[in-house]
């Protein structure tokens, strides 16, 4: 009765993962010697000729001529002694002592994971006892009994098992592990862009690693799609969801930028008490100067549009009362006065709404501010908005006109004291120099933090801002 | 081979040729006089084991259980004819090709597994046989055995007349490794300060796939001249001149003559290492020239028409080879995996805290896993 010894594909250079069966040796039935040619293999670096590792008989060969066989999965089994007495049961036998103990130990743990692709299309065994496939036996793949060390990195690609239990907090995979989300840079950099947050990503690559397909992936699962009306059913609406309740709802885990954005929102709202004021203004004349600039040589290169005059309106109106672009500091109890405008101009993106902010607004000529609101929509638009963008903002407006609505209240970005909604621009009946006329007429609205704006501030520079859209020429005289 | 260029066989200190035949060396003869029959069977005895233990370890890694191999196939005579001119006084450094040396040095053969198997970077005690582990950074230890000799020197262990006492270094390396500055560095030091050092070139013509013609533009041992340091090229596969031209430099080295290079051109027969795959940068052509010089074969071929090679020999030998070889295996598979700690035990020689926090860290990352000890 034999003693089974199993032979697995060896890295034949260095950190080589697989290797192609080109020609075997033998066969099975074949008597053979140790160090005589057993196979013919080419890896991704030459063509080699493996030794036989075992004296004995051929059982069976596991892989086809032709296959390409990871680095750690058997390929041969050899009877080592085919001369041997039977063993006491029908039980395959257990490849060596280190095998044994193996088996022991993976019993107390629970299902063992299918084991690598390798022995289905063997040829028949030629007894019973060796017909249990080499691979489908705890003992023999992953930890390899035989070749311990280098070569039996069995399926290259899988990590090696952790632990269970939060007993070493070195184990846990999660938020709380030490260890950093493999990833290369470039990986890193395209889910900073895309706000995937690394360690929500399961990833796919050898080791571990988290591949660009991984990330590309898990932003479009993250990525809200209009929900069909009557969609398929039971089944989740959206990637990234799950069904519940028989399938009469989708449920999609809170991640990232609507993570953000709710915290960002309960935060400013029940931290900073909001007022609201509101302004109706005819803004012909804006319209009007929007109509020349973009007549204008100079402008050919920018999209100019009623938000770039509303832009510099409120950039006037906090030059006029600069006490507008500040923020609480509540920990060191001091309000803070900026003495720089970062102007934040909310955007609805792929990812969700952000509010990326013009760096020193207040230094910009008018063509530069068209050309920073231009690429800042851009990138938006392309989900490309740096981080840099996101953060530090100082005072912010959110165009809600494009839309087709009037106004809202808008709740202020956290660490702002004021945000201006700019709502629809509509031809409307308007008196204008004591006669009823059609004119272009919109709705302001400003939300400010009244611990540290009061109504008065709030009312004027909102009336400052209604003042140069309804007069640009305003703008001469307060710039 | 081309018959021309600097590179090339001409010109050799050679006294066996490649035919078997033992030619006059004006110079060298004097240094061979004490090779008699029963010398020169058991440099034969030594190259012929050598050989056959590379070919198992070479199966070894084919079969998975060394992470890589180095051959030391067709550098038998260069390395075995040296290593026998040294004497216990000695310390030699060698790369990490130079079996032959630690044969000669005492080192048991299979011992040496233990760094290719990834468990050790060292097997043997260095003080103990006068050999120190293998260097595997090109041209490094070239630095250190200039280094040790200069301290041998300042010791008082060279020049005393007393055979007793007097030692050299001897310092492998290969021709790659005469590109790299550290060797020029060492040489300069061991030229000014008279170093009691042998370098011993084994120019087997090939640093990985650049042959040494795009290395040099002169025969490697000229460089010596530049120095100041003598040279001498010698027939790397002829195992009498080897060990002639290795005890005169030896000598000189010992009685505080200063240090010697030693060119001994010779062929790697086999790949660079069992990564890599020779036939892409060179011909069957090149290979069969070489395959004609083979330094076991012409000693063989010389201590035969003595008559002082049987039947009786060859069968211990082969008896021998095969026993090595099945101790090799089995002792192979039956290592243990170190605990992972050891391998920061000879970092500092004395306890340090980085080190230690280093260790402490690692060994808390090794029992995070389920497979702990598996993977070393």
């Amino acid at each position: 009765m034999p003693t089974i010894e199993t032979f697995h594909m060896p890295d034949a250079g260095e950190g080589l993962t697989e290797a192609d069966i080109v020609t075997w040796r033998v066969a099975p039935g074949d008597t053979v010697e140790v160090n005589q040619p057993l196979v013919e293999i080419e890896t991704a670096k030459s063509l080699v000729e493996l030794p036989c590792p075992f004296d004995g008989v051929v059982v069976r060969l596991l892989a086809q001529e032709g296959d390409t066989v990871e680095v750690g999965v058997a390929i041969a089994e050899f009877d080592v002694d085919p001369d041997g007495e039977a063993p006491a049961d029908d039980a395959p036998v257990a490849q060596d002592a280190v095998a044994a103990e193996a088996v022991v130990e993976e019993s107390a743990a629970p299902a063992p994971a299918p084991a690598p692709a390798a022995a289905p299309e063997a040829p028949a065994a030629p007894a019973p006892a060796a017909s249990s496939p080499a691979a489908s036996s705890p003992a023999q793949d992953g930890s390899g009994a035989v070749l311990v060390g280098y070569g039996v990195k069995a399926g290259s690609a899988q990590r090696r098992p952790r632990r269970d239990g939060a007993l070493d907090p070195i184990g846990g995979a999660d938020e709380a592990s030490e260890y950093p989300v493999l990833a290369k840079p470039p990986v890193r950099k395209l889910a900073r862009e895309l706000g995937v947050d690394l360690t929500t990503v399961t990833p796919s690559g050898p080791g571990g690693l988290v591949t660009r397909e991984d990330v590309e992936q898990a932003a479009q699962a993250m990525s809200a799609r209009s929900l069909a009306t009557y969609a398929g059913d039971d089944q989740p609406w959206l990637e990234s969801g799950y069904s519940k309740d028989g399938g009469r709802s989708t449920r999609v885990p809170v991640r990232s930028v609507r993570k953000r954005t709710a915290e960002a929102m309960v935060k400013s709202a029940f931290t900073a008490p909001h007022v609201t004021v509101f302004h109706t203004a005819d803004v012909t004349e804006t319209m009007h100067l929007v109509a020349r600039l973009k007549a204008d040589r100079e402008f050919q290169d920018v999209r100019v549009t009623p938000l770039l005059i509303v832009a510099k309106a409120l950039l006037l109106a906090v030059r006029r009362h600069p006490e507008i672009n500040a923020s609480w500091d509540d920990e060191a109890q001091e309000i803070v006065y900026k003495h720089f405008v970062n102007l934040g101009i909310a955007a609805s993106t792929p990812r969700g709404l952000l509010v990326p902010n013009i760096k020193d607004a207040h230094r910009l000529p008018l063509h530069e501010l068209a050309a920073e609101i231009g690429e800042l929509t851009a990138l938006a638009r392309e989900n490309r908005t740096p981080p840099a963008a996101l953060s530090g903002g100082t005072i912010s407006i959110t165009n809600v006109g494009p839309l087709g609505i009037d106004t809202g209240t808008p709740i202020l970005n956290p660490g702002e004291s004021a945000i201006l909604a700019f709502g629809a621009i509509r031809e409307q009946p308007w008196v204008h120099e004591g006669e009823i006329k059609v004119r272009w007429v919109t709705q302001l609205a400003l939300s400010f933090d009244h611990r540290l704006v009061d109504g008065e501030l709030g009312a004027r520079v909102l009336a400052d801002v209604g003042r140069v859209m309804s007069d640009p020429s305003q703008g001469l005289v307060w710039g | 081979m081309e018959a021309h260029g600097p590179h090339t066989d001409d010109d050799l200190v050679t006294m066996l040729t490649r035919t078997g035949e033992r030619i006059p060396h004006p110079d060298f003869d004097r240094y061979a006089e004490d090779l008699d029959a029963a010398t020169l069977r058991r440099m034969w005895h030594d190259m012929t084991v050598v050989r056959a233990f590379d070919n198992e370890a070479t199966s070894l890694q084919r079969q998975g259980e060394l992470g890589l191999w180095v051959q030391s196939l067709g550098q038998e005579a260069a390395q075995i004819g040296s290593g026998h001119a040294l004497n216990g006084n000695d310390f030699v450094f060698p790369s990490y090709r130079e079996h032959g040396v630690a044969l000669t040095r005492g080192v048991d053969l299979p011992e040496i597994l233990r760094i290719f198997r990834g468990l050790q970077h060292g097997a043997w005690d260095p003080e103990a046989h006068r050999f120190h582990l293998y260097t595997l950074v090109i041209g490094a230890h070239s630095l250190h055995a200039t280094g040790y000799a200069m301290a041998m020197d300042r010791d008082g262990l060279v020049g005393t007349g007393d055979p007793a006492r007097d030692g050299a270094v001897v310092c492998y390396f290969g021709d790659g490794a005469t590109s790299q500055g550290d060797v020029s560095e060492a040489m300069v030091f061991a030229a000014v300060h008279d170093a009691p050092v042998v370098f011993f070139v084994q120019n087997n013509q090939f640093a990985i796939s650049e042959p040494v013609t795009r290395q040099s533009r002169v025969p490697l041992a000229q460089r010596g001249a530049g120095f100041g340091i003598p040279s001498v090229r010698v027939d790397g596969n002829d195992v009498v001149a080897c060990y002639a031209v290795t005890r005169w430099a030896l000598e000189r080295a010992r009685s505080g003559g200063g240090p010697v290079l030693i060119e001994a051109f010779t062929y790697r027969m086999g790949a660079h290492t069992t990564s890599d795959d020779p036939t892409r940068y060179r011909t069957r052509a090149d290979e069969s020239y070489w395959a004609e010089r083979d330094p076991i074969a012409r000693l063989d071929t010389y201590l035969s028409s003595l008559g002082e090679l049987g039947d009786d020999a060859r069968e211990a030998v082969a008896a021998e080879v095969k026993e090595l070889g099945r101790r090799t295996r089995e002792t192979v598979r039956s290592w243990e995996v170190p605990a992972v700690g050891s391998m920061f035990e000879h970092v500092y020689a004395e306890p340090h805290a980085t080190v230690d926090a280093e260790r402490a860290w690692f060994e808390r990352y090794e029992r995070s896993f389920a497979d702990q000890g598996v993977h070393a």
